[in-house]
C-alpha cells in the first residue's frame, strides 16, 4: 500500500444539506434522508461528519455513517438516540423536512465495500452497527452482485431491529444474501436460540464460505471486541476482518 | 456562519479550554482500531528500531524496562471528536528508546511507526523528540489493557490519538515522509487537533 504524495490536497468541503424526509425505525432510531447538492458520492460503509449550528453560531459535530447505497447528492443516515447525547436527540428527535444542516466527506477508505471486491462478504452488526453493513447489503443488489453475502445482526429485540422489513424482503428476493437476526434480551415465541449476547454458534466459521471472506463488523466497542475474537477462534484470518466501533464500551 | 439547524441548542458542556476546537469532553474511553484487537504477550513483545543508513536494534520487553520510566499526565484527543481530559500514563521517553536501541537518527527526519497486525503511522522525527513522546505500557496505574493499545503503544499526546501507534512494534526512521496507514486513506499527514488537521487538506 503506497500512495505518492503530489500536489497539496484540496480540503474537503463541508455541503450544507437540507433534510428531505425522516421517519422512525424503532422507538430509538431514525432515518435522516438529506438532499445535498454537490455531493460526489461515497463508497458503502464510510461515513461522513454533520455539523449542527445554532443561531448564536455554536457548533456540534459527530460522525455517522451512511446507510444508502452510493449516489450523487443525495444520503440517508441512521441515528440511535443516546438519551444525554448532544447531537443525536436532535437527529432523532427534531429533524424535519425542510431543516438545513452541513455534512462532510466521504471519510473512511477501509471498512467499505464495492463490487470489484469479488470475495464472500460476512456482515456481523451489533444494533445500529448495521447501519454502514446496510449500505453495503443495498449496494449489493443494486448492482447485482452475486457472491454470497452473509449478515449476522444482532438487536436487543425485535422491536430493536432497523430496517427490519427491507432485510426480511431482500433476504427472499436477493440470491445469495442470507440474513441472520439474533436477540440479546428477548426473541419471537417460536424463536429456537435462546436470548443472550453473541456466543461462536451465532458466527459462521471460515469453511461455510467457498472462499474466505472479508468479514466486516460493526457495533459498540464490546460486541465488536466479543465477535471478533469467536470469528479468529472459527478459522477466519484477523486481517480479512475489518471493524468499526461506535461510541463507548459495551 | 450561513447555515443554521432550526431547533438545534446544543449541549454546551465544552468551553473547558483544554478541549481542542470541534471536540467534546468524553469520560469513557471509546475503542478505535481498523481489525481485531492482536494478543500479544509481553514475552513476545520486542521493538525493532530502524536508521535511514540501514541499521537497526531491538528492544525487549525486559530492555525497555531498564530504561527510565516517566509519569505522564495529559489530555487526549481522538479524531473522532472526543477529548480526554487528565488521563495517567507511565512509560518510556521515546528519545531513551532510540539511544538505547542503538541506532542513530543523522539523516533522518519522519518516523514511521509500525503496529502488530501492520497499522502504520507516520510523525515528524521532531515530534518524538523533546519529551513529547512516549512507548506507554500503564494506563491509570493498571497495565495498558489489549484494546487500547496493551502491552505498549506509542504516546504522542499533542496529535490525534490515531498517530499514538497501539501495539507499536516498529520504529522506522526515514530520510523523507512517508503516509502511513489512515494518512494513505484520506486523513492529515500531520494531526494537530489545535488546527483541526482531520482529514487530508485541513
Ligand atoms: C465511524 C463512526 C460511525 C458512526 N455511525 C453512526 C451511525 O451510523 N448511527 C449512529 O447512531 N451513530 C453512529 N456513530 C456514533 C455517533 O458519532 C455519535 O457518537 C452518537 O450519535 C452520539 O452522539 P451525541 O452527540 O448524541 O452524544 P454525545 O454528546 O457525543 O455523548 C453523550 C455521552 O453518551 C455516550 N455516548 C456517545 N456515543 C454513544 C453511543 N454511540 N452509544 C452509547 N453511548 C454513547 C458518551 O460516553 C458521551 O459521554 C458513529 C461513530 C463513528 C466513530
Amino acid at each position: 500500500m503506497t500512495v505518492a504524495w503530489s500536489s497539496p490536497p484540496l480540503p474537503m468541503p463541508w455541503y450544507p444539506a437540507r433534510v428531505e424526509d425522516a421517519w422512525l425505525e424503532t422507538r430509538t432510531a431514525r432515518t435522516v434522508v438529506l438532499d445535498v447538492p454537490g455531493w460526489p458520492g461515497h463508497h458503502a460503509g464510510q461515513h461522513v461528519d454533520v455539523r449542527l449550528t445554532a443561531d448564536d453560531g455554536y457548533t456540534a459535530t459527530r460522525t455517522y455513517s451512511v446507510a444508502s447505497a452510493p449516489e450523487t447528492g443525495r444520503l440517508v443516515l441512521t441515528v440511535q438516540l443516546v438519551t444525554e447525547g448532544e447531537v443525536s436527540p436532535w437527529l432523532v428527535g427534531e429533524a424535519r423536512e425542510g431543516d438545513e444542516l452541513e455534512v462532510r466527506g466521504p471519510i473512511g477508505g477501509w471498512f467499505r465495500w464495492d463490487e470489484s471486491m469479488p470475495e464472500p462478504v460476512l456482515l456481523v452488526a451489533g444494533g445500529s452497527g448495521v447501519v454502514p453493513l446496510m449500505a453495503m447489503v443495498r449496494h449489493r443488489s443494486r448492482v447485482g452482485a452475486t457472491q454470497p453475502f452473509h449478515l449476522v445482526y444482532s438487536a436487543r429485540t425485535p422491536d430493536h431491529v432497523i430496517y427490519t422489513n427491507e432485510l426480511f424482503a431482500l433476504a427472499r428476493t436477493s440470491p445469495g444474501l442470507r440474513v441472520d437476526r439474533l436477540y440479546t434480551r428477548g426473541g419471537l415465541p417460536d424463536e429456537a436460540r435462546e436470548p443472550g449476547r453473541l456466543r461462536p454458534e451465532d458466527l459462521p466459521a471460515v469453511d461455510a464460505f467457498p472462499a474466505p471472506p472479508v468479514v466486516y463488523v460493526c457495533g459498540p466497542s464490546g460486541f465488536v471486541e466479543a465477535a471478533a475474537g469467536i470469528l479468529i477462534g472459527k478459522g477466519h484470518d484477523s486481517g480479512a476482518i475489518r471493524t468499526e466501533r461506535f461510541g463507548p464500551s459495551s | 456562519m450561513d447555515i443554521v439547524t432550526r431547533g438545534f441548542v446544543g449541549r454546551r458542556s465544552g468551553g473547558d479550554p483544554r478541549i481542542p476546537p470541534g471536540q467534546y469532553l468524553e469520560r469513557d474511553f471509546p475503542v478505535l482500531s481498523a481489525g481485531p484487537t492482536p494478543v500479544v504477550r509481553r514475552e513476545d513483545w520486542t521493538l525493532r528500531v530502524t536508521g535511514v543508513d540501514g541499521s537497526s536494534g531491538r528492544l525487549s520487553w525486559a530492555d525497555l524496562h531498564r530504561l527510565p520510566v516517566e509519569d505522564v499526565r495529559t489530555d487526549i484527543h481522538c479524531v473522532t471528536k472526543w477529548s480526554k481530559l487528565d488521563t495517567s500514563w507511565r512509560g518510556v521517553d521515546v528519545e531513551a528508546v532510540l539511544s538505547a536501541a542503538g541506532v542513530g537518527t543523522e539523516g533522518a527526519t519522519h518516523v514511521l511507526a509500525h503496529a502488530t497486525g501492520g497499522y502504520t503511522t507516520n510523525l515528524p522525527l521532531a515530534d518524538l523528540l523533546g519529551g513529547r513522546a512516549w512507548v506507554a505500557t500503564e494506563y491509570e496505574g493498571a497495565s495498558l489493557a489489549a484494546e487500547h493499545g496493551g502491552p505498549a503503544r506509542l504516546l504522542v499526546p499533542h496529535l490525534y490519538f490515531w498517530k499514538s501507534a497501539k501495539w507499536v512494534s516498529g520504529l522506522e526512521l526515514l530520510a523523507q515522509d512517508s503516509p502511513g496507514f489512515w494518512e494513505q486513506l484520506g486523513y492529515h499527514e500531520y494531526g494537530d487537533p489545535w488546527r483541526e488537521q482531520r482529514y487530508v487538506g485541513d
